[in-house]
């Protein structure tokens, strides 16, 4: 068995063993499973309604930016800078933006997946990406401010080494996925 | 930050469109994006749901505090001088199960908490608190090098935008979230190191 079968065999089971999972402990610990439920899904359900406007706002602005070609441009350019490296150019901005805006980049990977489809090599890597990188500068922006810290000593450097891991084996990943 | 960035990008946009004669698929971009985010968040209704509410079993169950034990240990080896604070190590625990579970709701206000105590551990050593101490460094660098294994978010997005198998990423999002943690784990031990030979 390859790495993608062992990847995608496991990728099937996981969600149904972790539902078994907390629904039997629950029953096994005389939770009240299903009214509990209830109570934590109408949380969600306020949390997506709080980033609704976000996402309309940060759509819009990608869909404005995408229809004036100024997408298709910078990916031209990047894309010519980043031949040789041979990373997909759509790829580039959703990094760099992931850094600073979760959702910001989320607003880019979405038009990754309606120009290219999520299945494809370039939207499985957006994927996993953003799946494996945080927002290096506002995470610290909000935790040392909160600390009231000012040096920020090896923070930084060791934030970028594990962000590029995580890049690097998605790369890694989708290359040994796709063949 | 994200002002300059939102105006930057319509500004921009518009700006080019003049330009390049795209002002008609502006107009057109800007309405059906809305009307897509909109979509979007009715998607996301259902699986977010779908997934607090089962978290809400699970800390009802005892599952997230049990979990959030179970990590003690492992935190004792990451930040060796917190071995005996007892207080911080929980926030500490806490932000990172949450944080491994996807309940960014949670890991926040307990991230927050961490810092603060060990904001309060560095002024109790007499030390400057302006400073960010090692293990601070060490703790927000676990935290960026991006813990959660299941991406809930990004099963949404790619189930709206029609993949055959949305969940197919679980698996190999794990793998490269553990490479992104050891490579951060190892450079926080490194660095470590390296400050208290040179310090101390």
């Amino acid at each position: 068995m390859n790495l993608a079968n062992v990847l995608s065999n496991f990728s099937n089971i996981i969600i149904p063993l972790v539902i078994f999972y907390i629904v039997a402990t629950g029953i096994a610990n005389k939770v009240n499973v299903y009214d509990e439920f209830l109570e934590g899904a109408g949380d969600g359900m306020k949390t997506v309604v709080g980033i609704m406007p976000t996402l309309i706002g940060l759509m819009i602005a990608v869909g404005v930016l995408r229809a004036s070609g100024f997408l298709d441009f910078l990916g031209q350019l990047l894309g010519r800078i980043l031949v040789s490296f041979s990373v997909p150019a759509p790829i580039i901005p959703v990094i760099l933006i992931k850094m600073f805006s979760s959702s910001a980049a989320t607003g880019l990977v979405l038009d990754i997946f309606k120009t290219y489809g999520p299945d494809s090599n370039i939207g499985f890597l957006t994927s996993l990406i953003m799946s494996s990188t945080e927002t290096i500068f506002y995470t610290m922006s909000v935790y040392f401010l909160a600390a009231k810290v000012k040096k920020t000593r090896y923070t930084l450097p060791g934030a970028l080494i594990a962000t590029l891991a995580g890049i690097v084996a998605s790369f890694w990943i989708v290359g040994s996925i796709f063949g | 930050m994200l002002n300059y960035l939102w105006a930057f990008m319509i500004l921009t946009g518009i700006i080019y469109g003049c330009f390049h004669g795209t002002m008609a698929e502006i107009s057109n971009a800007a309405l059906d994006s809305a009307k897509e985010a909109v979509n979007l968040c009715i998607t996301m209704l259902g699986v977010m749901s779908f997934w607090t509410g089962l978290m809400q079993i699970a800390q009802k169950a005892g599952i997230i505090a049990s979990l959030t034990q179970k990590i003690t240990p492992f935190l004792r080896f990451l930040f060796p001088s917190l071995r005996n604070e007892q207080r911080a190590l929980e926030y500490i625990s806490t932000n990172v199960i949450a944080n491994i579970l996807g309940l960014g709701w949670a890991c926040t206000p307990a991230g927050l908490k961490a810092m603060e105590e060990m904001r309060q551990i560095q002024l109790r050593c007499g030390k400057n608190p302006d400073i960010a101490s090692n293990e601070m460094c060490g703790f927000l660098i676990l935290n960026i090098s991006s813990l959660q294994l299941i991406p809930v978010n990004m099963i949404v997005y790619r189930s709206q935008y029609g993949s055959v198998n949305p969940t197919a990423i679980i698996a190999p999002a794990i793998l490269a979230t553990s490479f992104s943690t050891l490579a951060g784990i190892l450079f926080l031990k490194i660095a470590d190191a390296r400050s208290r030979r040179h310090n101390y």
